[in-house]
């Protein structure tokens, strides 16, 4: 609970600091952004989370992500209406929880998240290429990648179809 | 206007690129690639997966060709397949067989369809399941004839699971695949159909890959054969690598034991295949 609570104080920083609130997917596509730095420590935590370069790894892999979209024509337009900000901090969130981090995702389920956008195969399948491709961009391991996608993969049938 | 037109080719492949990179949703390597008798699997074996990229609404065309050469025996594999909405695999080959002990060349064409049961490679639960079958008519009749082979074409039915695990070994992508085919062919239909006293029967194929990284594979394949000549026919099995460059091209080695083939022993040797997919 208390390193939530430090991690969403964090988060919101970044969300603020890194991203101004009202940028749209477009302009991340072509923002800088500098790395957070975080001093919370975290104990027991899972092995995955660790070796993605804990909260700052899971931070790069998510502006990487958000630039991926912004670049890609087919995908882009799902996000719209969402604010880089608050997907932002909904992602690390949610990445972190899934890579058994020190946090826990307080956000909305990905069934509410995903409802209306009708997201089929194809664009699922290019979103997880994507994430694929932030996290080359910023040196996750292929084997890591792989344990990143395995936990990920469940939240297919919440997501496509809806 | 020379310039518009430089200008205009610059741009092309620029445009094509971006049209491309929609088209073929399923993430790469996961289709596998050209099975020998044309339908999408490993080169010995048809697999679960439908040849292509194809998701739910897209269309995947596909072609390949396969050479194996063992020590006296050579055969080549030429043909293609449709995948109709990741539902509906379509594929022909034509195969070229030459026994060179005899500088003899028999030839049979394969028309096949495939359909997928139930689920998906990588995101079910359970295991992707098909159902196909092979339809071989072979050209050159009458040396399987003069082995007493009982006709000269015939129908292979097969019922196909997979599944890809991410991570599962240290955090690397295993696959595998179990083939059950029903049928009575001589070497893969090139001998022909049945023999003097056989009937059909179910013969079990399987399939094992690690992905090294998302362009490469390696693993190794079984495929158990009738022997209804008294040929002393064998199992099959190979060991592959598969590069996997983007999803247009597939490029795919293996070194092959096919055993006794009409009882010449020692059928070892190299596979290559290409094979192109394109989807829309």
């Amino acid at each position: 609970m208390k390193y939530c609570l430090i991690f969403s104080l964090t988060l919101l920083i970044s969300g603020c600091g890194l991203l101004p609130s009202g940028t749209s997917f477009k302009q991340a596509a072509t923002a800088q952004t500098t790395t957070l730095q975080t001093t919370t420590t975290q104990k027991n935590s899972h092995q995955l989370y660790h070796s993605i370069g804990g909260d700052e790894g899971i931070e790069r892999i998510t502006d990487a992500f958000i630039k991926q979209i912004a670049r890609d024509p087919d995908i882009l337009p799902y996000f719209a209406k969402s604010s880089v900000s608050h997907f932002k901090q909904g992602f690390i969130s949610h990445l972190c929880a899934t890579v058994k981090g020190p946090c826990e995702y307080k956000g909305d389920s990905m069934i509410d998240i995903h409802t209306g956008m009708n997201i089929n195969e194809k664009d699922f399948n290019r979103t997880v290429e994507l994430l694929i491709a932030a996290m080359e961009e910023v040196g996750v391991s292929y084997r890591d990648q792989n344990k990143i996608l395995k936990a990920l993969a469940p939240l297919r049938s919440e997501i496509i179809h809806y | 206007m020379k310039m518009h037109v430089i200008k205009l080719l610059l741009l092309l492949p620029m445009l094509l690129a971006a049209n491309m990179s929609v088209a073929g949703g399923k993430l790469l390597a996961t289709p596998g690639v050209a099975q020998v008798e044309g339908s999408g699997g490993g080169g010995l074996v048809p697999w679960a997966q439908l040849a292509g990229y194809a998701t739910e609404d897209e269309i995947a065309l596909s072609t390949f060709c396969s050479q194996a050469n063992v020590k006296d025996f050579q055969l080549n594999s030429c043909g293609g397949q449709v995948n109709f909405y990741d539902r509906l695999e379509l594929s022909f080959a034509k195969q070229t067989f030459n026994v060179e002990p005899l500088s003899l060349t028999l030839s049979q064409n394969i028309m096949g369809a495939k359909v997928r049961i139930y689920g998906d490679l990588v995101y079910s639960s359970w295991p992707q399941l098909s159902a196909g079958i092979q339809h071989k008519s072979l050209a050159s009749k009458e040396v399987p004839y003069s082995l007493g082979a009982a006709r000269a074409s015939g129908t292979d039915a097969y019922l196909a699971a997979s599944k890809l695990h991410l991570g599962l070994l240290a955090g690397y992508n295993v696959l595998w695949n179990l083939t059950t085919r029903y049928s009575d062919a001589n070497e893969m239909g090139l001998l022909g159909f049945g023999g003097p006293n056989s009937t059909p029967s179910l013969h079990t194929e399987g399939s094992v890959a690690i992905l090294l990284n998302k362009h490469l594979a390696v693993g190794s394949e079984y495929r158990q054969k009738p022997d209804n000549l008294g040929l002393n026919e064998s199992d099959w099995q190979d060991v592959f690598i598969a590069w996997f460059p983007n999803k247009y091209i597939n490029i795919t080695a293996a070194y092959l034991d096919l055993g006794a083939i009409a009882k010449v022993p020692d059928q070892t040797g190299w596979y290559l295949s290409i094979s192109g997919s394109y989807s829309l």
